[in-house]
């Protein structure tokens, strides 16, 4: 069973962390996946960095425009990883922008992404409806778990439609925003996520975008399966390093 | 009269164009496609749009035998004047239109990207005229050359804010404004200033464009005894003014569509916009389109003497007619535009663009026949340029 899919079905909330591969330094990858796995966390994505993140704010812009400096290519990031499954067992997704996955070639890079043991893929700009049409057959002979995202301005019926092709969990962004932590969830951010947990859709839901400590993730999982954590880890590490990565996912699970 | 080179009812251009969007975007720009095109068949659209680009541009603009020129290249050359619209350009056509769009869709918070200046002060234009809130997104080394048309906005009374990241220019500038739409789903409509971006802005705007072409039919009937010139040339730097030079012929295979690009120090430099030549197929800013990439598909960074040419892509339409072969596609170099844009001052009395300037410098690169007609969208005026022309020319 994908390894994504075993974990949604674990009894607790799931905590998965972003990075930006090839940040802050080009050889960082495998380390701070394997830091990332002892610290306890239960799922990662892995960003492959993009010229124009559209969808990222200033922190996001920034490690992806330090990692493509830093001589990160895709290439690399497959080379990075290609014996990654030797030391770790969680649950890995690639989350990137569609135009460097259609340059290698989406066949081949799902392909690259099962010899890989790669479980699933987050590409933002990669519709549901063209996804539907003409990549879905692809994914799912490579056994990759395509992740969508809904906003709070979803509508119910496009819900249904995305839940309808998903096929492991939701991507919940808590408010119309690009990445970047803010400074908290308010009323409106508990009405979406309760709306949306009343739906009682087939896929799990796991909250992303603006979550980056303790009240927020209690927030955003008290009606979804997890939550997401990008910019926040980001800024921790520019400011402490890959290392002691307990000291930033301890408080972020209540944990001393 | 086949209808090929259009748009098809998916949003595509051939195999370019749709909208390859985040999801953050989608109910904004669903909400468009489903509107756009009964709004603009409303006849109170109609009649709004017609009145403000009669009494407010000045349109039609001229059709204007161009005799000196005409004799240098020994062929028959029209100019078609969108430098005498208000503000200076073409780009006030498709700012008319939208803002008239997003009042419909009860938006009042307005925003745009800017290359030259010239989108900026049309958008900021048509805000003030309307009483809209506008944020105009700017690279910042855009705005260090373009000084001109940033105090024109921040008169106009809209807020410039200058794109920080990746090149600072156009691109970043459009990325900008596109991160602000996800952030403000809500009130705000994003005014596009090109024939980019997700569908149905590329449709969108060449039919607000398309006006330059339908005055053309009318104008060489009057003056030729025929709708159909031989060749329409354009400057493509999203391709706006193209998509509006070309509309009503890209059907019409015996009038010949000539496109010329931005080749900045020469295409071969590294330093050049050149997208037909040096592009591959992929996306920028949510369309399928011809764009110049890495390897490893990260966008590079373009560059052009000429602000509004300096963009990576091509908008989808112009991608087609690249690749069916209905576009005949050549790039000018800074220095061929630059020369062209002199040239038309001292033989027509007529500064033009630098934009424009490239589409002048067709005739460096392919001779026309003495009887042919051929009409060249003059897209904007120099005003905006003049301290570049001084700078380059030493004058
Ligand atoms: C005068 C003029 N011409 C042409 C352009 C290029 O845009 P487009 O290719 O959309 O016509 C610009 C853009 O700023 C412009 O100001």
């Amino acid at each position: 069973m994908n390894r994504i899919k075993q974990k949604l079905n674990e009894d607790k909330k799931l905590l998965s962390i972003y990075f930006t591969a090839g940040y802050p330094n080009i050889d960082d990858t495998v380390s701070i996946i394997q830091n990332l796995e002892q610290s306890g966390v239960d799922m990662i994505e892995i960003g492959l960095p993009f010229s124009d993140p559209l969808a990222d704010g200033p922190t996001i812009q920034a490690s992806s425009t330090a990692a493509l400096k830093n001589g990160m290519t895709t290439e690399k990031l497959f080379d990075q990883l290609k014996d990654i499954r030797k030391s770790v067992s969680i649950p890995l997704i690639i989350m990137g922008y569609f135009n460097p996955v259609l340059q290698y070639g989406v066949e081949a890079f799902c392909k690259k992404c099962q010899e890989i043991g790669i479980d699933g893929l987050i590409l933002p700009d990669l519709p549901a409806d063209v996804y539907d049409e003409e990549y879905k057959a692809t994914f799912e002979k490579y056994g990759l778990i395509n992740v969508f995202l809904i906003t709070p301005q979803t509508s119910e019926e496009r819900i249904r439609y995305i839940d309808s092709i998903s096929n492991g969990f939701i991507y919940m962004v808590s408010s119309a925003s690009t990445t970047g932590a803010q400074s908290g969830f308010g009323n409106e951010q508990t009405h979406y996520f309760e709306r949306i947990s009343k739906m009682n859709l087939n896929n799990p839901q796991i909250v992303g975008f603006g979550i980056s400590n303790n009240d927020t993730f209690t927030q955003a999982t008290t009606h979804t399966k997890g939550a997401i954590i990008g910019s926040a880890f980001i800024k921790y590490i520019s400011e402490n390093g890959i290392n002691e990565l307990n000291n930033f996912v301890n408080p972020i699970l209540g944990k001393n | 009269m086949k209808n090929t080179y259009n748009i098809n009812n998916k949003g595509y251009y051939g195999e370019f164009g749709g909208a390859f969007i985040p999801e953050m975007l989608y109910p904004n720009v669903e909400e468009l496609r489903q509107n756009y095109l009964k709004v603009m068949a409303e006849s109170s659209f109609q009649e709004e749009f017609n009145q403000l680009l009669k009494d407010y541009v000045g349109r039609p603009s001229p059709l204007y035998f161009a005799k000196r020129l005409s004799e240098k290249y020994n062929t028959k050359v029209y100019l078609k004047r969108e430098d005498l619209n208000h503000t200076g350009a073409h780009k006030v056509n498709n700012t008319i239109g939208q803002i008239l769009m997003a009042k419909r869709l009860g938006k009042n918070r307005i925003i745009a990207e800017t290359g030259a200046g010239q989108h900026g002060v049309a958008t900021a234009t048509v805000c003030a005229l309307m009483g809209l809130d506008c944020i105009v997104y700017m690279g910042e080394i855009d705005i260090a050359r373009q000084a001109p048309n940033v105090a024109r906005m921040k008169m106009l009374g809209a807020e410039v804010r200058p794109a920080l990241s990746g090149s600072r220019t156009l691109k970043d500038a459009t990325n900008e404004a596109i991160r602000d739409w996800i952030n403000n789903p809500v009130d705000t409509h994003y005014i596009i200033g090109s024939a980019i971006g997700p569908h149905p802005y590329p449709d969108m705007v060449t039919r607000f464009q398309s006006v330059i072409s339908e005055e053309i039919k009318w104008q060489l009937k009057e003056k030729e005894g025929k709708e159909n010139p031989d060749y329409v040339v354009a400057c493509i730097g999203g391709g706006s003014n193209a998509a509006g030079t070309y509309y009503h012929f890209l059907d019409n295979e015996d009038v010949g569509i000539i496109a010329v690009e931005a080749a900045g120090k020469g295409i071969h430099s590294g330093e050049s916009a050149a997208t037909s030549a040096l592009g591959k197929e992929g996306i920028i800013h949510g369309c399928k389109t011809l764009l110049m990439q890495t390897d490893d598909g990260q966008i590079t960074e373009p560059y052009s003497i000429s602000a509004g040419l300096d963009y990576p892509g091509v908008g989808p339409l112009h991608s087609h007619l690249y690749k069916s072969g209905r576009g005949e596609f050549y790039s000018a170099t800074d220095d061929e535009a630059m020369q062209a844009g002199l040239e038309l001052t001292k033989l027509e009395g007529i500064i033009p663009a630098i934009e424009s300037s490239h589409a002048l410098a067709v005739f460096q690169h392919k001779t026309f026949n003495p009887e042919d007609i051929v009409v060249i969208s003059l897209s904007g005026r120099g005003d905006k340029d003049l301290q570049n022309y001084i700078d380059y020319f030493k004058l």
